[in-house]
């Protein structure tokens, strides 16, 4: 068979989301990959400049529905700094409960996509059926169960509802046993392991060089994480591991993901043991001085994420601008794709997690 | 000529509905010779063999849509949740599916070879229908009765790539080409195991009739157990030749979208499943019969209930299969196929051969 470009999307099952993956394929063998973004642009940073500044956090939760918590934070940090406010310390044991319970989240919506792009019905709806535990003790904590709109800058919403500590306790003692459940179901199938291993390679010094970060770093062997290596909230207080597989391959992307996601139990029972009660909020100031600049970074549950803000000495952003982690990470797309089979695409795009809210902005 | 139970059965209502229509002719119209026409042995024959047809086709089409329904259910119960809840017990969720897929509009594309875009559908639910008259449902009840019926069985069996190739390639699409190839690759894989383990059967039975292996295997032992090898190769291959997960690789929907059936839609595409379902069907029936016994069973009920139990039994455990695996690749069924089925076909055609040299069975 002569070679033939193949897209994938933006209509494709393949694709979670509203991007197109074309590929050049000999009989199955692909030799070429061109990811096609922007079917999702919405101007996000352009309508910021219009919006006043707390009208910007509940956008920022629709920069990734499955991860809106972290993005929201990620604007209120930014603020943050701009605005050189000191967040009181319950507000950040909060915060760092609920980006945790926010990356189990996200992670168990990749584990369910990844289920369904290897066929296995299975494995989309058991973790579905946890993501509803977080999704309902979210809904306790502020009323939403996608995109929360829950911090603020210079803290949180809302304290936490009665019998927090207890609902998160017993969600967790659940959650760790289904992820056996989940590992069972997916590490110890053969053909699972067939599907994920040896396929999607990306070699640590490609993914340093193409600026992947997150999960799919460390699944490279890149032992690089914001939250240990420029620690925001209270993630130097507790006590916990960078998980980092070495084989660079899909399969250890999806280990890295599955470990994250014990880690952050780990983490969450830290936090509910050392929170301690006191004021959750301050009042930030309404106006940023013209000219001033502000910047954060956290480690998302898909990577990196970027916020630089210039202040305009009015309560708008002059720009905002948004560094997200999938936007980098699909340039490595090719990189991974080529060589392997049109079989592998779901094995391996699925193991980036795509996101594509955050990508097209 | 057909002699069973359920002709002599259908024979006596024909002749009295013939006689009650003779009389009318005879006294009514007094049209003599047109009476006793009808009457007569030919015209009775083959009035009696297309009820017969009649009859086995729409048994054999409720089990496969009971099939559809058992799956709906057991794998919903495996999957944690409660599967299909229309009318009684979701029985008439396959009528609701039926009538919605027949009032949809049947789209031919454009670019799409008409005459073969047609032809495939309905050689696929021909050919499939042609299997259902081929598998006796119990001693007194099917429609032919041949002396070869196992390799016609698998004749038939093998002819459904050729007409996936058939429409994946008049589709006019880069997915059903893609698709229809798979089926082409995936018969090599599946089909020399089975037909190997297979011979193993007609050695030790020494006849390709379906009621001489049963009649050998109510006399003797049923031949799971001392084929237990060919048993297991049979029920691999056989869920690849009806392309059920993890072997869907021609409809692969990750990837392929669709497979070969992409641009079908509507009452033909409904017809594709079902005729999917009546292959499981014909898959089952065939493995009870050459390998658990048929009908044989404890005589409290009728031999036909025995076969259609085991048949569900079986059925269960495809279901049960698809709800815990993934879907492979072509590379990895090719070596399935080749590197462990074949071998183990190989070993137990020497066990029957053994075993028939040896005189023990």
């Amino acid at each position: 068979m002569a070679e033939m470009w193949l897209n994938m999307g933006p209509q494709h099952p393949m694709t979670h989301g509203l991007w197109n993956l074309r590929v050049k394929v000999d009989g199955e063998t692909m030799t070429e990959a061109e990811p096609v973004i922007g079917y999702l642009h919405r101007g996000w940073e352009k309508i910021t400049e219009n919006r006043k500044f707390t009208q910007i956090i509940p956008m920022a939760d629709r920069l990734c529905y499955g991860a809106s918590m972290s993005w929201s934070h990620l604007y209120c940090l930014t603020m943050e700094n701009l605005m050189e406010v000191e967040v009181p310390e319950r507000a950040k044991w909060i915060r760092t409960i609920v980006l945790e319970a926010q990356r189990i989240g996200s992670h168990l919506m990749w584990l369910a996509a990844l289920g369904t792009d290897l066929g296995s019905y299975t494995v989309f709806l058991y973790p579905v059926r946890e993501r509803e535990l977080f999704l309902d003790l979210m809904q306790n904590l502020c009323g939403a169960r996608m995109t929360y709109n829950y911090p603020r800058i210079g803290g949180v919403r809302n304290d936490v509802p009665a019998n927090f500590e207890r609902d998160f306790t017993r969600v967790l003692n659940h959650f760790e046993k289904r992820l056996t459940d989940y590992e069972a179901l997916c590490d110890q199938s053969t053909i699972f392991r067939m599907r994920m291993e040896d396929v999607g390679y990306l070699s640590a010094e490609k993914a340093k060089n193409l600026g992947v970060t997150g999960p799919n770093l460390r699944g490279s062997g890149v032992d690089y994480d914001v939250r240990r290596d420029d620690p925001y909230e209270m993630y130097d207080q507790v006590d916990w591991k960078v998980c980092v597989e070495k084989t660079c391959d899909a399969y250890a992307r999806y280990r890295v993901k599955m470990d994250e996601m014990r880690e952050s139990c780990n983490i969450i029972r830290q936090c509910i043991k050392r929170m301690k009660p006191g004021a959750i909020r301050v009042k930030p100031p309404r106006t940023a001085p013209k000219g001033k600049t502000g910047w954060a970074h956290v480690e998302d549950p898909r990577g990196e994420g970027f916020m630089y803000v210039i202040g305009n000495g009015d309560d708008r952003p002059y720009r905002l601008k948004v560094r997200s982690p999938i936007f980098v990470t699909v340039s490595a797309a090719p990189e991974m794709l080529v060589g392997y089979k049109i079989a592998d695409v779901p094995a391996i795009m699925g193991s980036v997690d795509m996101c594509l809210g955050e990508t097209d902005r | 000529m057909i002699q069973n139970g359920l002709y002599d059965f259908i024979y006596g209502i024909a002749l009295w509905l013939m006689q009650v229509v003779a009389w009318f002719f005879n006294n009514v119209l007094s049209w003599y010779g047109f009476g006793s026409w009808l009457v007569s042995p030919g015209v009775l024959e083959f009035l009696t063999t297309l009820l017969v047809a009649l009859v086995v086709f729409i048994v054999g089409f409720l089990v496969s849509i009971t099939f559809i329904w058992e799956e709906r259910k057991i794998l919903g119960r495996l999957m944690d949740r409660r599967g299909t809840q229309v009318g009684f017990l979701g029985l008439f969720q396959n009528f609701a599916d039926g009538l919605k897929t027949f009032i949809k509009e049947h789209i031919i594309p454009d670019e799409v070879d008409k005459q073969l875009f047609n032809l495939a559908p309905v050689l696929l639910i021909a050919m499939s229908c042609l299997m259902i008259c081929l598998i006796p449902i119990g001693p007194d009840f099917y429609m032919a009765n041949l002396s070869a019926g196992l390799l016609l069985v698998f004749a038939i069996f093998s002819l459904a790539p050729f007409a996936i190739l058939m429409a994946g390639w008049s589709s006019n699409n880069k997915y059903t080409v893609m698709g229809g190839m798979r089926a082409a690759a995936q018969l090599i894989a599946y089909e020399v195991p089975i037909l190997l383990s297979v011979a193993g059967v007609v050695v030790l039975v020494g006849s390709l009739n379906f009621m001489d292996i049963v009649a050998f295997q109510q006399e003797n032992i049923w031949l799971v157990v001392p084929l237990f090898l060919g048993a297991l190769v049979f029920f691999i291959g056989v869920i690849a030749e009806v392309e059920r997960i993890p072997f869907d690789l021609p409809e692969a929907e990750a990837e392929l979208v669709e497979g070969w059936m992409t641009e079908y839609g509507g009452f033909r595409w409904g017809l594709i499943m079902l005729s999917e379902y009546v292959r499981g069907f014909a898959a089952c029936g065939v493995l009870v019969l050459i390998f658990l016994g048929g009908w044989a069973g404890p005589d409290f009920i009728w031999p036909e209930v025995w076969f259609l139990i085991k048949m569900f039994l079986v059925f269960a455990l495809f279901i049960w299969v698809r709800g815990a695996l993934m879907r492979v690749t072509t590379k990895q069924i090719l070596g399935l196929g080749w590197t462990k089925l074949m071998p183990l076909a190989l070993i137990n055609l020497g066990i029957a051969i053994a075993l028939r040299m040896g005189g023990w069975l």
